[in-house]
């Protein structure tokens, strides 16, 4: 009986270490996919239709599938300018370990079957906006936006922003004006989100030659447009309160954070410190999650108010 | 300079993950539409007894 032989396994040219299973893991953004599975999942419970289970977690595994896609697409494009930024150099692609073509084939493929699924086990609204999701975050933003305009993560925005719709259409079939309302609120607070971050990072980005705000505007029109956008943003995270879809917790949070986030904005405005922009980066994180999280409780817990008021007419 | 040896231990340890990272996704694949069917299936025998 012959001897069955292992192929001699040679290293990929130019690959310094060889790729993991947990290096294609780290290509999907795992991180800002759990903020997307989070919201949508929040879109899909908020649009109050009952729904198969196995159906509702395929929906939710097709919008984080198709983010963790774009996010390969995102890793492949950029990664010229990842190699020379230090919070993304140690990224799959530009440490060596995954080559760009992988991390393509990833991402298309993944983008493939994620609609695909999505389309023939759900419904084709879904599907259509999952498609539209994906190509916006991979094409619009990251290779016609980002390194052209300051705008970038204002309009490149609905990507991140457009989940719960997603989630609703999954299962409800339709987008009504609440769904609409959530994508609002997340793009409203991407740009006082990421530009205090990007205040912490705009020497990476401006070696990258990315033209984020710090980089192309100036710290200061910056910290201005920060507080311009949560004074926006803060009386639009009220308003599911009147629509119909927040209640009397979601109502408090709203209401609590958002003077929080308009207090640490203005004194990012006034100070000019860099622990200040740090310090609302991580506010931000926490008031959107609060947000959603008072919404996804409300609805699962039937503690909104029009429901209630339902319910005591129909008893 | 690295040891080819153990290079290549570490390259086939690499492909091995590999391997079986992509078993487990085609096969949570495979059941995933398998019981998205038998959903579909289940779904449209009721609305069939129904009428």
């Amino acid at each position: 009986m012959s001897k069955t032989t292992t192929p001699e396994l040679t290293p990929i040219a130019g690959a310094a270490v060889p790729a993991r299973w947990q290096d294609y893991v780290q290509l999907l953004k795992p991180r800002v996919m759990s903020l997307v599975i989070f919201t949508a999942l929040t879109g899909l419970v908020c649009a109050n239709v009952p729904l198969s289970p196995v159906l509702a977690f395929t929906a939710v595994l097709c919008i984080a599938v198709g983010a963790g896609a774009s996010g390969a697409l995102n890793m492949w494009y950029d990664a010229d300018i990842d190699a020379l930024m230090r919070r993304t150099r140690g990224r799959p692609v530009p440490a060596g370990r995954v080559q760009g073509a992988d991390a393509l084939a990833l991402g298309l493929t993944l983008s493939l079957f994620s609609v695909g699924i999505m389309g023939l086990a759900v419904n084709l609204l879904a599907a259509a906006l999952l498609a539209f999701t994906i190509f916006f975050y991979a094409v619009v933003y990251t290779m016609w936006l980002k390194r052209a305009t300051p705008q970038n993560i204002v309009i490149g925005g609905l990507a991140g922003a457009l989940p719960p719709a997603v989630g609703w259409a999954a299962a409800s079939g339709s987008t009504p004006l609440n769904a609409w309302l959530m994508v609002a609120i997340i793009f409203m607070w991407t740009p006082p989100h990421f530009w205090a971050l990007s205040l912490t990072t705009s020497d990476d980005y401006e070696r990258a030659g990315v033209p984020m705000m710090p980089v192309a505007k100036g710290e200061a029109s910056t910290r201005l447009q920060i507080l311009l956008y949560t004074l926006v943003l803060v009386p639009l995270a009220l308003a599911p309160a009147c629509t119909g879809l927040g209640g009397p917790v979601y109502l408090g949070i709203a209401a609590l954070g958002g003077v929080a986030f308009i207090a640490l904005a203005a004194r990012l405005f006034v100070r000019k410190d860099r622990a200040d922009a740090k310090r609302l980066f991580g506010f931000s994180i926490l008031y959107l999650f609060a947000l959603f999280a008072a919404l996804l409780g409300e609805h699962l817990a039937g503690l909104h108010p029009l429901r209630l008021l339902a319910l005591r007419f129909l008893g | 300079m690295s040891d080819p040896k153990s290079e290549n231990a570490a390259f086939r340890k690499a492909r091995t993950g590999r391997n079986i990272a992509i078993f487990v996704g085609l096969l949570a694949f495979v059941i995933l539409v398998f019981v998205i069917t038998l959903t579909h299936l289940g779904a449209n025998a009721l609305a069939t007894n129904t009428l």
